[in-house]
Parts: C-alpha cells; sequence; structure tokens
C-alpha cells in the first residue's frame, strides 16, 4: 500500500502553530512556512499561494489484492505519482470571472477540487472568501438505485445545508431541472439519459447559493433550451457571487463570459492576463491559427 | 480553519500534517453533517426494501433461519442442544449479536467505493460514509433484538433482574467496535477492490472461533480457553451473553478486555479511514 504524499512533509497545523505564537490575534497567525492566514480581507475572492498537489493513484481501473500479490511475485508497481499541480500561486479578486484553459491533464478539474476543499494541498494553502461549490460536468448523482430528488437531498446534506434548507431547496432544483421536459426526478438515476443527469448537475449548483461558483464544462450537453436557461442562470449568479471560475474547451465561451484567465499546463501556470491574449497565445502553443475553429478546443 | 466573519465565510486548506486532517475542524463537521449519514442510510434502506413489512420480516425470518440451521447442524454433529432449551436462546442471541458486529464490516467494507461522485464532487467528512452504513446495519440488528426479547419470554428458565441492563454497555462496545471495523474495511476496499469477498471467509472463521455454537463454559477446561481471550468477540459476546441470559453482572476481566477492544478497533479503525481519505477522491473512479 502506498504511503499518503503529505504525510512525508511535516508541515504546521492549526495546533502547533498556536502553541508556538499563543498570543497574538488568531488571523494573523504566521504559520512555520512562512505563510500568513489573512481572513480579514475583503478585496479576494481566492488566493493560492505555493500550490502543490500531488498524489498517488494505480493503473488499474480496479485494484485487486490478488493482482497486488501477483504484481508482489513479478516484482512490478502498478502505483503512479501524479503532480497535478507544481508551486501555482494566483489572486483573484472579488467580481471577477476567471476561465481556466489547458489541455486534457494539465490540472484544470484538480485546482477546482483543491478550491472547493475535495482535495487537500500537498504544500502550499488555498484561501477562499466565501463558500466555494463545484459544478462539475460529472453530476451529482451517486446511487443510481435512488431517485433523483433523494441524490439531491444527499448532496445537500453533504455540503452542509440543514435538513430543512435541502427539503426547501429540493422541490426547486427539481422543478427547475425539469422545466421543459418530461417529469423525471423521482424517478431512479439509473433510468437518466446523460442530458437528464446534467440538468440535475446544473440545477443543483445554481441553487446551492455559493459565493465561489465553479463550472466546469457544464453547459455543453443538453439541449437547445437547457443551454440558453442555463447560461442564463449562469449570468444572474455571477452578479451575485463573489467569483466564477469556468472551466472550458471552448474559447468562445471563455471570450464571452470572462474578465481574466489563466492558463495551465501540465500542472502550471503557463500564463495569465486578458482572456484574448491568453487564448491566442495557448491556440499558438498549440499549433492552431486564429483563424481555426476556437470552439472546441 | 473556518472562522465566520459576517458574510462570506473564510476558508483556508493546508497541507495535513501526518496525513491527519485539523481534527477539531474535521469532527465539529462531523458532528454538525450527521443527518447526512442517517439520510444516506435511509435511503439505502428504502432503495433495498428494507423498510417495508416483508423487507422488516426478512431481516427476521433470515437470522432465525440462520440460527435454525446452526441449531440443526450441533444437534446432528453432538446432542448437546436436545434436553437444553436455553442452548438454542443462547445460540440465537451471540448469532444476532455476531451478524450486526459482521454487517457492519461487510456495509462498511462496500460503503465508500460505492460512493463515488458525491465523493469526487462534495467536501465533507469522509467519515460520515461508514457510520452511515453502521446506522444501517443497526437498524437490521433492532427487529432481532426484538425476537430475543420474544425468545428470553418463552424459554423456560429465565430469571429477570435489573443487571440484564448491563448488556446494553456491551452493545454499545459492540457498536464502537462495530463502527471501527466499517472505517476500517472502508479503507481496505478502496485499495483492495476484493476486500468484500474476503471478507465471508474471515467472518466465517471468527464466528467458530467465537462463542456463538459453543458457550464459554464448554472450554473452560481446554487447553486453547487463555487464548480464547485474545478474540475480541470472547468478551463481547460473553459478556453480552451473560449479562443477558444469565442476569449476572460479568467480572472485571470482560469489561477490560472488551472495552479496550471496541475503543482501539474505533480509534485506530478511524484514524486509518482518516488518514487515507484524502485520496479516495483520487482513487475512485
Amino acid at each position: 500500500m502506498s504511503s499518503l504524499s503529505a504525510s512525508s512533509e511535516p508541515q504546521p497545523t492549526e495546533h502547533q502553530s498556536t502553541e508556538h505564537q499563543p498570543t497574538e490575534r488568531r488571523p494573523a497567525r504566521r504559520r512555520r512556512d512562512g505563510f500568513v492566514p489573512e481572513p480579514d480581507r475583503t478585496d479576494l475572492a481566492v488566493r493560492v499561494t505555493n500550490l502543490s498537489v500531488t498524489y498517488k493513484t494505480t493503473f488499474e481501473k480496479r485494484p485487486t489484492l490478488k493482482q497486488a500479490v501477483i504484481r508482489l511475485g513479478r516484482g512490478t508497481r502498478s502505483v503512479r505519482r501524479v503532480e497535478a499541480i507544481k508551486n501555482l500561486s494566483f489572486e483573484v479578486r472579488k467580481g471577477t470571472t476567471l476561465g481556466v484553459i489547458g489541455a486534457n491533464g494539465a490540472g484544470k478539474s484538480t485546482l477546482l477540487r483543491t478550491l472547493a476543499g475535495i482535495l487537500p494541498p500537498t504544500e502550499g494553502h488555498v484561501e477562499t472568501w466565501g463558500h466555494a461549490s463545484t459544478m462539475l460536468a460529472l453530476g451529482v448523482g451517486f446511487n443510481n438505485a435512488l431517485t433523483g430528488r433523494e441524490n439531491i437531498v444527499l448532496g445537500g446534506l453533504a455540503s452542509g445545508l440543514s435538513k430543512h434548507e435541502v427539503q426547501e431547496r429540493a422541490d426547486e432544483i427539481g422543478r427547475w431541472a425539469e422545466e421543459g421536459s418530461n417529469s423525471f426526478i423521482d424517478r431512479p438515476m439509473r433510468t437518466y439519459s446523460s442530458g437528464q443527469a446534467v440538468r440535475v448537475g446544473f440545477s443543483v449548483g445554481i441553487h446551492m447559493q455559493p459565493d465561489i461558483l465553479m463550472v466546469d464544462e457544464a453547459l455543453s450537453t443538453g439541449d437547445a433550451g437547457f443551454r440558453t436557461r442555463a447560461a442564463k442562470a449562469l449570468e444572474e449568479l455571477r452578479q451575485q457571487s463573489q467569483a466564477m471560475f469556468f472551466v472550458s474547451h471552448g474559447m468562445d465561451s471563455v471570450r464571452e463570459l470572462c474578465d481574466d484567465c489563466i492558463w495551465l499546463h501540465q500542472g502550471e501556470l503557463m500564463m495569465r492576463g486578458e482572456p484574448d491574449e491568453v487564448i491566442s497565445e495557448y491556440m499558438q502553443f498549440c499549433g492552431l491559427d486564429e483563424g481555426s475553429n476556437s470552439e472546441e478546443m | 480553519m473556518t472562522t465566520r466573519q459576517g458574510s462570506p465565510v473564510y476558508h483556508h486548506f493546508g497541507p495535513h500534517h501526518n496525513g491527519l486532517p485539523p481534527l477539531r475542524k474535521y469532527f465539529t463537521e462531523l458532528w454538525q453533517r450527521r443527518e447526512f449519514a442517517f439520510e444516506l442510510s435511509r435511503s439505502n434502506m428504502r432503495s433495498s426494501d428494507s423498510d417495508t413489512f416483508f423487507g422488516q420480516l426478512w431481516l427476521v425470518l433470515n437470522p432465525i433461519l440462520m440460527a435454525g440451521v446452526y441449531f440443526l447442524l450441533v444437534n446432528i454433529l453432538t446432542n448437546r442442544g436436545r434436553n437444553d432449551p436455553q442452548y438454542f436462546l443462547h445460540l440465537t442471541t451471540n448469532l444476532f449479536v455476531f451478524t450486526f458486529i459482521t454487517t457492519c464490516a461487510n456495509l462498511g467494507a462496500t460503503s465508500v467505493t460505492t460512493a463515488g461522485k458525491l465523493i469526487l464532487n462534495t467536501a465533507f467528512p469522509r467519515l460520515l460514509i461508514p457510520l452511515g452504513a453502521v446506522h444501517t446495519a443497526f437498524f437490521r440488528f433492532l427487529p432481532t433484538l426484538i425476537v430475543t426479547v420474544i425468545l428470553l419470554i418463552v424459554t423456560p428458565g429465565i430469571g429477570w433482574s435489573v443487571s440484564m441492563l448491563v448488556a446494553v454497555v456491551f452493545l454499545l462496545f459492540m457498536l464502537a467496535f462495530g463502527a471501527g471495523l466499517a472505517a476500517f474495511f472502508a479503507t481496505a476496499q478502496v485499495y483492495f477492490r476484493d476486500t468484500n469477498n474476503f471478507l465471508p471467509f474471515l467472518t466465517r472463521i471468527w464466528m467458530y472461533l467465537s462463542p456463538v455454537l459453543w458457550t464459554v463454559q464448554d472450554v473452560s477446561d481446554h487447553a486453547l480457553s487463555e487464548w480464547a481471550v485474545l478474540n475480541p468477540a470472547y468478551a463481547m459476546l460473553g459478556g453480552y451473553s451473560e449479562a443477558l441470559l444469565e442476569g449476572r453482572i460479568p467480572e472485571p476481566t470482560l469489561w477490560w478486555v472488551a472495552g479496550a477492544w471496541s475503543i482501539g478497533t474505533l480509534l485506530i479503525g478511524s484514524l486509518f479511514f482518516m488518514s487515507r481519505e484524502r485520496e479516495f477522491a483520487v482513487r475512485i473512479f
């Protein structure tokens, strides 16, 4: 069994740093690695400081003890170390819509997961001034035997809503997801088409009222009516939320929606700036001209 | 560190120390989101029809039939059950609680690997998932507890006393022990997806080593009886059935051994789980 990569470098925890500097005001406490959390700042939505995310994963789809024993006999290993994000630092001011572009495997989804607290950093620090919620292409449904509504309730409870809030929102989420379509919310998720699953996932995302919204290619599926409604809902949310992260391979959507852009390549920050400039650099890097079809990159 | 500064909420995510998340924050969130574990368990029971009448009936029938099979088996191999109605009571009582413990392990093992997308997309203390499995296991155990009480009433020669309530303490020990097992095997299942295929063999062997088919008195003069104390089920089942069936308060050794096993397993299981849960999001797909 592989050892956890986070344990290789001892880092100060909350408790330890309290012991070292017990009298100071809590927010201004300096960490042992020189990092100072700043909860009182009001201009930023997200700050990422020297973030590295490394994890170990396996080649096997379904790792088994049987295979492990066989491999032990052969003396091979299937564990692979992935450096998803390498020493990344950036700040996002409030009111920004940040486009995140890059090739497959550039670390875009890992970055969003880290910002949402799903994948803790291996090194470095992530601060968010506001609750971040992911709206990933994968959707919400996790137990296909349960109905869409049950999955919504479970997802809401897991992300910290109270039972009362969840029940209130489940109806709203279901109604939004079903609009302009047959009713499907009370059917088991295994009967859903991929478009219906995306509708539910998107609806959950916009009704969780996150301060920091993270959209991961959520608009690429769904029928025309849904896409229009989704774009409208996103625009409304963008007005209300502190910041929005928009991960997409659709360069036109990035140009249209975002006012700031970062380009990741193999876990490293290649460029940051105006969407138009970053996109044209990225297109050149990929060996494509400005004029070619930039919608699905 | 989450501190509420009016609105919005400030979050800070730093590297984990020794692979463990900041514990105070972790358990605060665990407690705040406990409703998730209950709802997860209830939804799973609903989808497996455990909450319908016949579903409930099956939860009672299944262990009774199992007890019947073992009773027959023991009667064919030996003749100990023939003129001893209390033996059947001993067998069912211990089989029911033993099944509770192994159900914790079995349901716990598959709980995390089947929670796929929720783990990929939502940040929450993962320990809630195996705890939900323990909740399900307990609700599957409850109907059999009623059967135990009915058998206590109909079996001749059972005296009622207040010290029977001591069995509740031993049941709590088993609950903590089961939670530890659930967390441990949930983690193991993430790395070795065939863990739940090995579990039935382990639990079967463990059952034969535990005072389910045999009683503590049976082995008291056996050479291996000193070793039997090392079996966690020996102290927990022994204390439970001694209090419940004989109305006696178990000797202090049983308390210490059962308590140590349950707390120890709970600590080791959940710490192992928490030290590994960071990886779950990249190991499950």
